[in-house]
């Protein structure tokens, strides 16, 4: 079963952790990436830069607006792709994610369809460059 | 990540708005901060027991809120009750927070916090230890070694600053539009400010560095409230993309190194990305302002993956739009750098020699000519721009910068001789 696991976490928090906790947090993290990527179960990963950065498009006037599309005190800050046995399977990739980021929460959305799409050039950072805070 | 810690990152985060939304209410800062105070104790006793809430500003506000007031009933059995207009909204005690916590009155409640930190009547340096005693809540201690004074010397100027802001009287009631531009410009002075102050930290003054850091939260947040202005996202993007060098900025011997030399490698991409997608964003508003262009310029740095790449044509384009919205001879001489890479050293020296006036006491005008007489093989003149520039330099580890860097121009010229 394909799921995608939505992060929702309070930005501002997100936001305002220093270098140090970021990656101290991005540490914990990639140790559970790791796992569940060796088992072949995580497939792609996105970290989706601050909703500040975002621009939304409301279709029925081509209105275009700064900002995310819904302002919630828990924003959409990134997503997994995962491929698991059943649910409850999800819910425990989601549950160790959880203890190494605490806050927020964690939706399992089941994947209708899906489209790779032409493969990413690699111009994004890889976990190994996002942790080294280097150019890739 | 422990609880404690999510717990402490809740209580950083949520100081601003938290403490403003007091300040609202009590119409003191003393008061608000106390309030702050007293609501983070009780998170941290009740937090770790019943987990922490939803939405942890909210909660700390109320608190806050209710703490202080019991502490002014507390006090009125000995003292008169305070004046009406000091304690205000006290009949809504009821009403749910998450109603009334609509986002224009936590901008508006915010951009007052930070505005009184960046009074016109106190200077730069107070500025600074206002705003990250009051708004960022560092201690005291923290701030007085980022700014390598005693705590005492720190405390008493934060003192002093807080007593002159309370004399000031800063208007509580909601800004009309121009009164919240003016304060958002005020504003966004005073944040860029603080990361100069962290930015212009040598490698080993780490406390002093991470008020970078600091700065870009406050903008970060400056940018949440105040989505639609493009300034505001200028300001941002040049904090992050200036920010983005950091780690190349010096060597292992704790020298500068000069943009041309740095390690590319070393520039945080992330950064960069966050900056290039808010110019991006804020040029769609077709409104330029001196922060947006300021932000563009360091994204043609940002942007060149070698020295040898950098859009010369474009930067001198962007500093003639500066030169335009914020004449200053210091951005004509910048731009000079860049006219020199487009036109040559003798239309950049065209262009410098009449700030010769005005720049006399600038040390980067004296080596900026220098190198450029040097360029046109006018060795003796270009040796004396260079004396002047070693004669100006604050300290000797400065001076020494630059003979070295001087050295290396005219090592460079004879070979090219």
């Amino acid at each position: 079963m394909m799921y995608a696991v939505l992060c929702y976490n309070n930005e501002e928090m997100v936001c305002g952790w220093s270098k140090e906790q970021d990656d101290a947090v991005m540490t914990a993290l990639s140790g559970v990436h790791e796992k569940w990527e060796k088992a072949g179960k995580l497939k792609p990963s996105i970290r989706l830069l601050p909703t500040s950065a975002a621009t939304t498009l409301h279709k029925q006037k081509d209105l275009v607006i700064d900002g995310p599309y819904a302002e919630t005190k828990e924003a959409l800050l990134g997503f997994y792709i995962i491929d698991v046995a059943n649910l409850e399977e999800g819910l425990n990739f989601a549950r160790e994610l959880g203890k190494a980021n605490p806050g927020g929460a964690y939706e399992l959305r089941p994947i209708q369809l899906y489209l790779p799409g032409a493969p990413i050039d690699g111009a994004y950072m890889t976990e190994r460059d996002y942790a080294s805070g280097k150019t890739g | 990540m422990t609880d404690a810690a999510w717990i402490e990152r809740a209580l950083t985060t949520s100081r601003p708005q938290a403490v403003a939304a007091l300040l609202r209410y009590f119409r003191n800062l003393d008061t608000a901060e106390e309030a702050y105070q007293e609501a983070c104790l009780r998170a941290l006793r009740n937090w770790t027991v019943n987990g922490p809430p939803r939405d942890p500003t909210s909660w700390l506000i109320m608190v806050g809120r209710n703490a202080a007031l019991d502490a002014v009933r507390k006090t009125s059995r000995q003292a008169p009750m305070p004046d009406e207009a000091q304690v205000s909204d006290i009949e809504d005690v009821e009403t749910p927070m998450a109603e009334r916590l609509d986002d224009s009155q936590y901008r508006d409640d915010v951009l007052r916090l930070m505005f009184i930190c960046c009074h016109p009547d106190l200077q730069a340096t107070q500025q600074i230890a206002m705003a990250l005693r009051v708004v960022s809540g560092l201690t005291v201690k923290q701030i007085a070694r980022a700014f390598l004074v005693s705590e005492a010397a720190m405390e008493q100027r934060i003192t002093r600053a807080k007593a002159k802001v309370a004399d000031a009287g800063v208007a509580f009631e909601t800004p009309g539009a121009v009164e919240r531009s003016e304060r958002l410009a005020a504003v966004m002075q005073m944040i860029y400010l603080v990361f100069n102050e962290g930015y212009s930290a040598g490698p080993r003054e780490e406390a002093r560095a991470d008020l970078a850091d600091e700065a870009i939260r406050l903008g970060r947040l400056l940018l949440r409230m105040f989505q639609t202005e493009p300034e505001v996202m200028g300001l941002l993007a040049l904090m992050l993309l200036q920010h983005s060098r950091s780690e190349a900025r010096f060597d292992a011997n704790g020298e500068a190194v000069l943009l041309e030399d740095q390690d590319r490698s070393l520039w945080r991409d992330k950064l960069i990305q966050e900056g290039l997608a808010l110019i991006d964003k804020a040029m769609r508003h077709k409104r330029t302002g001196a922060y947006l262009v300021q932000a563009a310029i360091a994204a043609l740095h940002a942007r060149a993956r070698r020295f040898a790449d950098t859009d010369w044509t474009g930067i001198d384009a962007l500093y003639a739009t500066l030169e335009h919205l914020q004449p200053s001879p210091v951005v004509t001489l910048n731009r000079a750098v860049a006219v020199s890479k487009t036109q040559g050293p003798q239309a950049a020296l065209d262009m410098i020699e009449p700030l010769e006036e005005r720049l006399a006491g600038y040390f980067h005008f004296h080596g900026a000519r220098g190198g450029l007489l040097l360029m046109l093989g006018r060795r003796r003149e270009a040796r004396e721009a260079f004396d002047r520039a070693i004669g100006l330099a604050n300290t000797a580890a400065e001076a020494a910068h630059i003979r070295m860097h001087i050295d290396r121009l005219i090592a460079e010229s004879e070979k090219r001789a």
